[in-house]
């Protein structure tokens, strides 16, 4: 029992004296020496010289040794592949032996030795595995084949591996399924077309379901996982489902409960969120996450994590349990920092006075991290209670007395933004602040107390003075500072003009002339000449009131939130970043994973880069994601001469304030209109199109996109058929205060297979305030994926800040192809062919028309009328149209002169297109 | 999913490397050392991403436990499953310490390679692992019982192996429960809680089928018992308000989720059946009042009361309440009515130890703290006053109410189960700020 020993051999000569035990004939003897082999590997020494000796040991009755024996190869198997062929023929024959272990033993080893040669031995053995008699065989063999789908992908598919472990899913014991189930999640994950290579429907469901509850722990977890990617049909599958797993949420292990916790999350998108099960189940959800936060402490921490995701999403599940976030004393300091946060997002009126006590306990304690950060959460709360703002302004104040330098700096930097919030409620505390102005060090904390100063200017006596002293080390400061500085001066001197015109004067010089930075030196002479031509326009820009900052900052962005949600209790989750952002190389080309939407029209717009001309699209549209989640991580970003969004509250927009004014506040300085946007009919020559040419029915632009969910990307659209080109017509305007660009498009493959004919083309940079009247020509040539609606096309719009995701409901009529005309007597054997289950009957309301107006009308639009007859009175319009995929439709369109009612029989081979069709004339008749 | 999983000293010396996906090198296995052992911080996270590959460490007296992927994998379940590991490792050879890992590298390595296949956590159970991995290697089987073994671990009755026999059928309930609070100064709750385990000790021939009975408010109203307060008015006895509770995997969850009762197969021997955690309604065993009082800046007056909470009749052992002194302490003079009081220099703290403590007593203890002047601006954080004990009681008021066993094939009834039950109240964290 010292097997310690074979850690301390450091002799020299060592590989020789192992190689003659190795080959020694007492059995004693070799095990001995392969356990020295397998420490000194450990270790990380390098015995691949021994390769042939020790597989020369494989043959053996002792289970033990051959263990150790396979651990070898398989880690240096691949370094030696012609060796290891040696060893093929023993895992063959092991795959026969009688007993299981064994039999397991050898395919599970087999498939982690990733050598070309020994892969293709393996396909025999691992397909009579896979039907073993023994289920713990069929359980290994199972993830064997992701093994091998690893290696060699295209092998598992050609060999029909995938199809045998869709049987495993039926398997009789739970674990099998487990297993198999988490081998396909890898495999469809890993496809390299990013098309699921099994898709589950309710069948397989069901059947994960039922070994739900009999299987392990661990089998329990990949279950769950698989099922949160699938999709249920409608609300009433998915709150079966929902009613089968929240029994997981009493499992002792804490990743069941989180992963029965994404499901359910996920599918409660998919209800009402009134309704009673709703609400039922967001209070059974409630007891299980609080017991999580008893774990050990590194299962806590990845709780924490998901529970500030859960927080943000439905802030109504935990909003009684404040007190569980309490911070322990001999909490690591991972769990204080997490559970600080959460404490913040769930600070309300009601629980203020405790959170406020608690948080002013955590500033006195060691960790500097810590108390910034609870300093911090201090003044959130003012902003975000308002009744308590009084009070934490006077812990803050507090705090401030006690001189703990970097106490005192963060409780300046939170006191900045109260004063925003609260503007002339709270100035009667500046005088305290100013004590410390000399032991403020960091940039964040200067800036802010800079810009007090520079904000109430005609309440301090001294401000001069103050200013005046910082100006002496202007070139040492951060950019940070510098701006600030210099923006706190122009304020003072607007506000005091007779003696400050000097200390103006000289920050202006040092901005302008001695700065090399291009940020300051605009600002600085963005100031100066506002002074100089007009000190009124300067007062009204420079002293404009400024926006006020939002209660809930470093809130996640929506969309990303959504995408979290659906990865809770994954690294995702605890990185609060999408996948893509620290997952490399191949599972990139599987979906971003959306919520399920309630409507029961899926969003999810699959990003596979199957198309050459716009692979290039995604990976930027991935990694802008993740870049721009690094840059938040990161300090505060330098402030560029862009001003930022109004309510990012951040140091940078208090900054940029005065600019803000300068480009849109001040009614003096119009905002920068932007030329009218370019005239369609230029485009259309570019595309070879004469817009004016074709008169069909085009349907008026409708709201894509509005600007709160484009971050200020506004699109109206619509879809045209013109001169046999199908396009998509879209006005972009931006609501936004920072110009955009880099636009692209994507569309998710869709039911008559549009894809973009050409890049998409938008003025660049599109700037506020302006629009452009994008067209987007569109080819019925690419991959084809029945929707449902039939019609609709899910769309994706990428600029410089996000992508955004929208659905789109295309008119039929873009689809009326050009050679619709039917001969007569084709038509005639064409209607008595098609089965009188496939006709439709619609009425069409007040169209006041004559027939033969009719026809003109539909034939502008690609229907064609090929017989006309009246019968009792009746006019009877026989029309035929061919949709661009190659559907014939035939149409009867029976009409009484007078009667405003039409009545439309559609009559197809595909009866799915007869509703859009029928919507399509309705459309155009209308029009 | 998990690519591999590494076992290091404090040093940073590598003891057990098993890597299990071709993504993960040996690189990895010093990117962690670098990066987090030998890091000059403290541990900010126990989730390090180093070049795009994330490393998931617990650490355990000295020893780093660490698994490594480069996919999105399932978080919580990596922890879960690296606590296993060190759970699985203690049953085999007692306590995980550099020494015994050495010494068992074999049986580890032989372990990591049933537990984890391609990095896909397995049957974790060590009562089933120990059936066919033994510390003397392993041992050579019978046709049956190779058969067994491998419908035990995949099997749905993982937990639990056919044809076990005893002459006595009997069975322990061991009450566990930790009493957690945290007291502002002034002796008003901030928060309390008890987080409780029900741990059973089974010896019971066959495959006895359970059903377990708690006075569970909601188990109680399901039951359609008379509700909780008429019977409490017969029997003197509440029914308590179980905020959440877990169980072991051979309870039937769903029966629990649709009946409200808990049945099920118990594995064999010792195992932990339940975990619950109440709010409502605690008895707190002791409460400890503090009195703080700073002379001047060289000297500290402490007085601490302790006072019991429970029926005269019961004994309280093990009390030992920690009373932290500052920094700068340089002798400390003590008085105490009960037990013994210590100032050990090496801890900051006063330890104040009393054997036993009956119930509505109050005991006192006071301290002459001298300091030295120091003229580091650092203040001392008053750390809160900590106190640990027993008690012979479940604070939460959790009760067993039955126990029935049911073996249908063998020949023996519920009546002749042999029950023990008892009821153990500890503390967790708690604390009393000064």
């Amino acid at each position: 029992m010292t097997d310690s020993k074979y850690f301390t051999t450091t002799k020299k000569g060592e590989i020789f004296e192992l190689k003659s035990e190795l080959n020694s004939e007492k059995k004693e003897k070799k095990r001995e020496a392969v356990k020295k082999v397998i420490a000194s590997m450990t270790v990380g020494k390098d015995v691949s010289a021994l390769f042939p000796d020790v597989v020369n040991c494989m043959q053996t009755d002792n289970l033990e040794l051959k263990k150790l024996v396979y651990l070898y190869l398989m880690n240096y198997a691949k370094s030696q592949p012609d060796m290891a062929i040696m060893a093929v023929n023993t895992f063959v024959k092991d795959c026969e032996d009688p007993n299981p272990l064994i039999r397991a033993l050898a395919v599970r080893t087999m498939g982690c030795i990733r050598v070309d040669k020994i892969t293709e031995y393996l396909c025999e053995p691992l397909r009579k595995c896979l039907k073993d008699e023994d289920p713990y065989v069929r359980k290994t063999a199972a993830v064997c084949v992701a093994k091998l789908h690893d290696i060699n992908a295209s092998l598992v598919e050609d060999q029909g591996f995938l199809d045998q472990l869709k049987e495993l899913l039926s398997d009789s014991n739970p674990m099998v399924v487990a297993n198999a189930v988490a081998a396909l999640s890898e495999i469809n994950e890993a496809s390299s077309s990013g098309v699921p290579l099994v898709e589950m429907n309710t069948q397989t469901i069901n059947k994960l379901l039922t070994a739900l509850n009999e299987c392990t722990e661990w089998g329990q977890v990949f279950i769950l996982d698989s099922i949160s990617n699938y999709s249920p049909k409608d609300e009433r599958e998915a709150q079966s489902i929902c009613e089968r797993i929240t029994p997981r949420l009493a499992h002792a292990n804490a990743a069941v409960v989180l992963s029965a916790v994404k499901v359910l999350m996920k599918l409660m998108e998919m209800m009402a969120p009134d309704a009673d099960f709703v609400v039922n189940l967001s209070k059974k959800l409630a007891p299980p996450l609080v017991t999580l936060l008893s774990s050990e402490p590194e299962v806590q921490y990845v709780a924490l994590r998901n529970i500030n995701l859960i927080v943000q999403k439905r802030p109504d599940i935990l909003k009684n349990e404040m007190k569980v976030f309490f911070v322990k004393y001999n909490d690591p300091i991972y769990v204080k920092l997490e559970k600080l946060d959460i404490m913040i997002r769930l600070a309300n009126q009601s629980n203020i006075a405790q959170v406020l006590s608690e948080l002013k306990e955590y500033a006195t304690e060691v960790d500097v991290d810590f108390v910034r950060k609870a300093v911090r959460a201090i003044g959130r709360c003012a902003i975000k209670v308002e009744p308590s703002a009084e009070r934490c302004v006077s812990t803050l104040l507090d705090l401030i007395q006690t001189k703990v330098n970097y106490v005192v700096q963060e409780a300046i930097v939170v006191i900045k933004d109260i004063f925003r919030k609260y503007p002339n409620r709270y100035e009667s505390i500046i005088s305290t602040l100013c004590e410390n102005l000399d032991t403020l060090d960091e940039p964040e904390a200067r800036g802010s107390m800079i810009w007090i100063i520079g904000e109430y200017a005609e309440r301090i006596d001294n401000a001069d003075e103050l200013l005046e002293s910082f100006l002496e080390g202007f070139q040492d400061e951060s950019t940070q500072v510098q701006l600030q500085l210099l923006t706190a001066i122009v304020k003072l001197f607007l506000k005091r003009p007779a003696d400050t015109q000097e200390l103006v004067q000289q920050v202006l010089t040092l901005a302008t002339q001695d700065s090399d930075n291009p940020d300051l030196r605009d600002r600085g002479f963005i100031y100066w000449r506002l002074l100089s031509t007009d000190p009124a326009a300067a007062r009204e820009v420079v002293l404009a009131d400024k926006p006020l900052i939002s209660e809930e900052t470093d809130l996640l962005e929506p969309s990303l939130l959504d995408e979290l949600v659906c990865h809770i209790a994954s690294l995702a989750s605890v990185y609060h970043k999408p996948p893509s952002a620290f997952v490399e190389g191949r599972g990139l080309g599987s979906s971003r994973r959306a919520l399920p939407t309630r409507s029961g029209s899926q969003d999810i717009l699959e990003s596979s880069p199957s198309h050459g001309e716009r692979s290039g699209v995604i990976p930027t549209q991935e990694s802008l994601i993740g870049d721009l989640l690094t840059m938040d991580l990161g300090g505060p970003p330098v402030p560029s001469s862009v001003p930022a969004a109004p309510f990012a509250s951040s140091g940078l927009d208090l900054l940029s304030g005065g600019l803000d004014g300068l480009l849109s506040d001040s009614p003096s300085v119009p905002p920068p209109q932007a030329a009218p946007a370019p005239s369609v009919g230029l485009l259309g020559d570019i595309f070879g199109l004469a817009p004016s040419a074709s008169t069909s029915y085009v349907a008026p632009k409708q709201m894509w996109l509005p600007a709160a969910r484009g971050k200020g990307l506004e699109i109206t659209g619509t879809f045209s058929r013109r001169n046999g080109q199908i396009q998509m017509e879209m006005t972009m305007t931006n609501r936004a205060m920072q110009p955009m660009m880099q636009f692209a498009v994507q569309l998710n493959k869709n039911s008559f297979g549009l894809v973009p004919a050409a890049p998409l083309h938008v003025v660049s940079p599109l700037a506020p305030n302006q629009s452009y009247e994008a067209v987007l020509p569109l080819n019925p040539t690419g991959p084809v994926q029945r929707m449902e609606p039939l019609t609709n096309l899910q769309v994706a719009i990428k600029n410089n800040i996000d992508v955004f995701y929208f659905a789109v409901v295309m008119p039929m009529n873009i689809f009326f192809a050009e050679d619709g005309q039917m001969d007569k007597r084709v038509f005639l054997s064409t209607w008595k062919d098609i089965p009188a289950a496939n006709e439709v009957q619609y009425t069409i309301n007040n169209v006041n028309m004559s027939a033969d107006a009719v026809s003109s009308k539909m034939q502008q639009n690609n229907v064609f009328t090929i017989a006309k007859r009246n019968v009792e009175g009746q006019d009877m319009l026989y029309q035929s149209l061919k949709l661009v995929n190659g559907i014939w439709i035939l149409s009867e369109l029976k009409m009484q002169p007078g009667n405003p009612t039409l009545i439309l029989a559609v009559k197809t081979r595909a009866p799915d297109v007869s509703a859009g069709v029928n919507t399509a004339f309705d459309a155009i008749l209308h029009s | 999913m998990i690519g591999g999983l590494f076992i290091y000293n404090h040093k940073g010396e590598v003891l057990i490397s098993r890597v299990y996906r071709d993504d993960i090198g040996r690189n990895a296995v010093d990117a962690f050392r670098v990066n987090v052992i030998h890091a000059r911080q403290q541990v900010r996270s126990p989730v390090t991403n180093i070049a795009r590959t994330s490393f998931f460490h617990v650490k355990r007296a000295n020893i780093w436990v660490a698994a490594v992927t480069k996919q999105n994998v399932n978080a919580s379940m990596v922890f879960e499953f690296l606590l296993k590991v060190t759970d699985c490792m203690q049953s085999y050879f007692g306590k995980v310490s550099e020494e015994n890992i050495k010494n068992n590298f074999v049986l580890i390595y032989e372990l990591l390679d049933e537990i984890l296949d391609f990095g896909y956590p397995q049957n974790t159970d060590t009562g089933v692992l120990k059936t066919f991995i033994t510390q003397q290697g392993i041992r050579t089987q019978t046709k049956e019982e190779q058969a067994q073994i491998t419908s035990q671990v995949t099997g749905q009755i993982g937990w639990r192996r056919e044809g076990i026999k005893y002459r006595r059928n009997e069975l322990f309930l061991d009450v566990l429960e930790y009493v957690n609070l945290l007291m502002s100064p002034q002796g008003q709750v901030l928060s309390a809680h008890v987080a409780g385990k029900v741990v059973m000790k089974s010896y019971l021939s066959g495959m006895p089928e359970c059903k377990f009975g708690i006075n569970d408010k909601i188990i109680m109203e399901a039951k359609g018992k008379p509700s909780a307060d008429e019977s409490a008015a017969r029997t003197g006895k509440t029914a308590i308000v179980i905020d959440d509770c877990q169980f072991h995997q051979c309870v039937k969850l769903s029966k629990f989720e649709t009946e409200h009762s808990i049945s099920f197969i118990p594995p064999d021997g010792e195992f932990e059946l339940m975990r619950y955690r109440t709010t409502k309604d605690i008895s707190l065993p002791f409460r400890v009042i503090p009195l703080v009082r700073e002379v001047g800046r060289t000297k500290m007056e402490v007085k601490v009361v302790v006072k019991s909470n429970f029926k005269p009749s019961l004994l309280a052992q093990k009390i030992e309440i920690r009373i932290p002194t500052p920094l700068n302490t340089s002798g400390v003079q003590l008085l105490c009515m009960k037990g013994k009081a210590k100032y050990k220099a090496s801890e900051n703290a006063i330890v104040w130890k009393i054997k036993r403590m009956g119930g509505m007593k109050e005991s006192q203890l006071s301290a002459e703290i001298e300091l030295l002047q120091t003229d580091t601006k650092k203040k001392w954080t008053r750390p809160p006053i900590s106190m640990n004990f027993e008690v012979p009681f479940a604070p939460s008021g959790f009760k067993v109410r039955y126990l029935k066993v049911f073996e249908p094939k063998l020949n023996y009834s519920d009546h002749d189960v042999i029950k023990w039950v008892r009821y153990i109240g500890r503390s967790g964290l708690y604390e009393t700020r000064c």
